[in-house]
């Protein structure tokens, strides 16, 4: 089976603006790989590809792009989930493209780390550890498996326009995971970071950010939480 | 956090809640004039003249208009603030708007109030 890809191509050194590239693979009838496995083997041909990679397995996050128009890991999404159709490669969207497929996430970091991605607890410090009943641990499962790809946040039209105001979706879903957390007795202070016309309320609720989470998690909910919880203290 | 001055509300909770009660006030208002339409055959001058006589409906306008000015304003000073990224342009175009619905009630209180 012969397969069409048109991979995004931008070396700031060389080309003085971006391009669609095209390639073709021959690929052996009745068998399928990942669209990881393509950029590999296109990379082999054209060593001047560049693209992050890294546990090629879904864990590690690195290698989130733009595929046919729906972000995703690269290294979990099957080339026969498009059915045949030319494969479209581009950078994530609304971020700066450093070369080729790799973004410039430092705005996205800054989100994250505004939101203090720990545990914060006045408590006396315990002997060993701070215990949790399994109830408590329950409210995290949905929450904590976001592995920070950036697949929902550049999915986003909030976060494409104010990436410097809007904490955007992957950041709310951490930001929750740390109100919710019964060790944590920081849940004040958090809710009053959070508590202006942007930080939050940007999310209109377009579940961009559910739709392509390659874990399957769904951030819209957990900034639902996060309004209810700014509304509670409000009214 | 991010602070503002020139949307309505004096926090994103506050925007929340305001964009929601004016929209509820303003979605009771459209489905009561679509309801006196619909259930007035033949809607003559004198069925439109009675409804809005009345000190009942003379309030629900004024207050669909206030609801309007709310809603728009805060509706309005978010598109500005995700499209609109030169300040003085956005600045602009935001008095333009509030300057537009406050003209709006302004004119909307005057009509009314000569049925």
């Amino acid at each position: 089976m012969n397969l069409e890809i048109a991979v995004y191509r931008y070396n700031p050194d060389v080309d003085t603006k971006p391009y669609m590239q095209d390639y073709s693979l021959e690929l052996p009838e009745g068998t399928d790989m990942m669209v990881l496995d393509v950029l590999m083997k296109l990379k082999e041909q054209d060593p001047s590809l560049a693209f992050r990679r890294s546990c090629r397995e879904g864990v590690c996050g690195s290698d989130g792009v733009n595929m046919n128009g729906k972000n995703g890991l690269a290294c979990i999404t099957p080339v026969s989930s498009f059915n045949g159709k030319k494969l479209v490669v581009r950078p994530l969207p609304g971020m700066p493209v450093v070369r080729d497929l790799i973004v410039d996430l430092t705005q996205f970091y800054k989100q994250y780390e505004k939101i203090k991605p720990y545990l914060i607890n006045d408590d006396k410090t315990p002997a060993r550890e701070h215990l949790q009943s399994i109830e408590d641990r329950a409210h995290l499962d949905g929450l904590y498996e976001c592995i920070m790809c950036a697949c929902c946040s550049t999915a986003c039209p909030s976060f494409w326009w104010n990436p410097d105001k809007f904490i955007g979706p992957s950041g709310l879903l951490h930001a929750y995971r740390f109100l919710i957390d019964s060790r944590d007795t920081a849940t004040e202070e958090r809710l009053d970071a959070l508590d202006d016309a942007y930080s939050v309320f940007r999310c209109h609720g377009i579940m961009n950010c559910v739709d392509v989470c390659p874990k399957g998690l769904n951030p819209t909910k957990a900034i639902g939480h996060i309004k209810s919880m700014l509304l509670k203290r409000a009214v | 956090m991010v602070t503002n001055a020139a949307s309505f509300g004096r926090s994103g909770v506050h925007d929340y809640i305001l964009i929601r009660a004016s929209g509820i006030i303003l979605a009771c208002y459209t489905l009561f004039l679509l309801g006196f339409v619909l259930t007035s055959s033949p809607l003559t001058y004198d069925a439109w003249q009675g409804l809005f006589s009345a000190l009942p409906m003379k309030v629900f306008t004024l207050l669909a208009l206030v609801a309007v000015l709310v809603h728009a304003w805060i509706g309005v000073w978010q598109v500005l603030t995700d499209y609109i990224k030169p300040l003085m342009l956005r600045g602009f175009l935001q008095f333009v708007f509030v300057v537009l619905v406050l003209v709006y009630l302004l004119a909307g209180i005057s009509i009314v109030w000569e049925v």
